[in-house]
């Protein structure tokens, strides 16, 4: 793999994670528990879509193949997409919606953090532009987690529920292969902000009442494009006009 | 008795004296009762409407066919769920809870527009909401901006400059649709013929046949007739759909120089009662929805309420 092509990979990975968890929290419109909800969480997607857009743009210009960022997005099978799973899963009910934003945003604001120190100007200025947003939707899915954590036994028990459930998705988010090595400098150190997010995941999870589960087994597989079986019936439906009618412009 | 109605006279003469004044009523104002109950019912249908439109635009947000479009959608759909938001809250300066209004919906005691009892079936379908829909509802918001209740008056202002943006974006996905392939364009005619009848319809029966007219005018609800807006639509969307080739599906609509506007064929009013009374496409499916995620989301708000209530209490105890 040359440095080039870790680049480029390194890009889809970042991409991917912000279109697939975009498309899934895009679903809530018009199906949130209260009108507020639906607007911050499709705020939340349309964020992600912002991200997604930038990086799979610029993914285009490293790979010199004259892809676009729609080519990217609506052009690659479900080999080719390197999204984490966790983004992928149907979006369940609200705790469990929250439970994975939770999870996720903690670790984009320390991600993004990191990013915007990359030696590659492009991806400092994307997280520059995100690290604005995640802290907002760090804190929008913390506050949740504290009041179903310790709402009513309902909304405890689901919330628990969405905590036990994606917690076996959550290893992947510290992963690090070649293409971390092959760009020191450039990316970011995931296994260093593993103990700070875990930290302050653990400190929440206390205020909320709720436990962190202590399974040891991770579920492995998107970031080398061998996925659950929901993204192929994403892709389906998020890539069907410019598959359907390939020459066309939109 | 006698005196009840003196003070009831009077108030009416001062509040129609404000109105002929053209002065803003403000929620702390005295008010006839008539008045008020016109308002709650005007804006929380507009209210409904936004939110309800959600529905069949958000039918296509997860199919957007490039980035930027999913982009546009979501920043218009989020606009909607806003407009939707601020009219609810001006709503409840008259002394009704959004709760209510709900209520209200679910039963069928308060009504959406009916434009959305009709389904969105190809991506020109969005096209065709922003550059009709919403282009008839400016229409009439710009009209509203004068209204003389001044909460409803002052979110009629934001809202019209979010609906021309609206309008653009739409007018935009239909001339990019026109200038493309031949199944384009065949869906973004499609798309006008389906939607141009139904935005006809919005403005509402024609001025003989309109039931609420009467108090809305002498109140200053209201200020231009059904048919005015309807002319006004109708002269300007025209052109705009022969600049990108379009066809308006209406043999008998022509120029007519002397009224100065277009003359429009007949319009089918056993379709939009029909459908108004709730034998359209969409009405049962919208409104289930509407009913069954309302449903599905009480313990979201009951375990926000309970948390409140929860640190209210710690605070008092400390």
């Amino acid at each position: 793999m040359t440095q080039q092509q870790a680049l480029y990979k390194y890009c889809l990975r970042l991409g991917d994670n912000a279109l697939v968890q975009s498309y899934r929290l895009s679903e809530w419109c018009s199906n949130g528990p209260i009108l507020e909800e639906d607007l911050a969480l499709t705020n939340f997607a349309l964020d992600m879509t912002g991200r997604a857009q930038a990086l799979l743009t610029y993914a285009g210009k490293i790979d010199g193949n004259n892809k676009t960022d729609d080519d990217l997005a609506y052009r690659r099978g479900e080999r080719e997409f390197y999204n984490i799973l966790m983004h992928e899963l149907p979006y369940g009910d609200f705790a469990n919606t929250i439970a994975r934003l939770f999870y996720s945003a903690t670790f984009e604001y320390l991600f993004f953090s990191g990013l915007m120190n990359s030696t590659d100007e492009t991806l400092a200025a994307i997280a520059a532009k995100s690290i604005k947003e995640v802290k907002y939707h760090m804190a929008h899915a913390t506050d949740w987690v504290l009041r179903l954590g310790d709402g009513t036994e309902e909304s405890h028990r689901r919330m628990q529920n969405g905590i036990s459930e994606n917690w076996m998705f959550t290893g992947e988010m510290f992963e690090m292969d070649e293409v971390e090595t092959l760009l020191a400098g450039v990316s970011v150190v995931v296994s260093e902000i593993k103990a700070k997010w875990l930290s302050q995941v653990s400190k929440v999870m206390a205020e909320a009442t709720l436990t962190l589960p202590t399974d040891t087994y991770m579920q492995t597989g998107g970031r080398n494009g061998i996925h659950t079986e929901y993204l192929g019936h994403i892709l389906s439906e998020m890539q069907y006009l410019q598959r359907a009618y390939p020459t066309a412009t939109w | 008795m006698e005196k009840t109605d003196t003070v009831l006279e009077e108030m009416l003469k001062n509040f129609e004296e404000k109105i002929n004044r053209g002065d803003a009523i403000e929620p702390k104002d005295k008010m006839p009762d008539g008045y008020r109950k016109h308002l709650i019912r005007q804006m929380s249908q507009h209210a409904h409407s936004e939110v309800i439109g959600m529905q069949p635009e958000g039918n296509w947000i997860t199919r957007a066919p490039s980035l930027r479009a999913k982009q546009i959608l979501l920043a218009k759909i989020q606009d909607e769920g806003g407009h939707g938001l601020y009219l609810y809250s001006a709503a409840e300066t008259l002394g009704i809870s959004r709760s209510e209004l709900i209520n209200q919906l679910h039963t069928g005691k308060a009504k959406y527009s009916n434009i959305f009892n009709y389904p969105t079936l190809n991506w020109a379908d969005i096209g065709a909401i922003g550059w009709l829909v919403d282009g008839a509802a400016i229409v009439n918001q710009v009209s509203l901006q004068r209204t003389s209740y001044g909460p409803y008056s002052r979110a009629m202002v934001r809202i019209c400059k979010e609906e021309s943006f609206h309008q653009r974006q739409g007018y935009e996905i239909m001339a990019k649709m026109m200038a493309g392939t031949k199944e384009q364009q065949e869906m973004a005619q499609d798309a006008m013929n389906r939607w141009w009848w139904p935005s006809l319809m919005m403005f509402g029966p024609h001025d003989g046949d309109s039931p609420h007219t009467g108090d809305a005018f002498k109140w200053k609800i209201k200020r231009h007739s059904n048919d005015e807006l309807r002319h006004k639509f109708i002269d300007k969307t025209v052109q705009q759909a022969e600049v990108i080739g379009l066809t308006i599906p209406d043999k008998d609509l022509k120029w007519n120089e002397a009224k100065g506007h277009y003359d429009h064929g007949a319009i089918n009013w056993d379709e939009f009662y029909r459908t108004i009374n709730g034998n359209g496409p969409c009405n049962r499916q919208r409104l289930a929805h509407h009913i069954k995620v309302h449903n599905e989301g009480a313990w979201v708000r009951e375990a926000a309420e309970a948390y409140r209530a929860k640190k209210e209490k710690a605070i008092f105890n400390n």
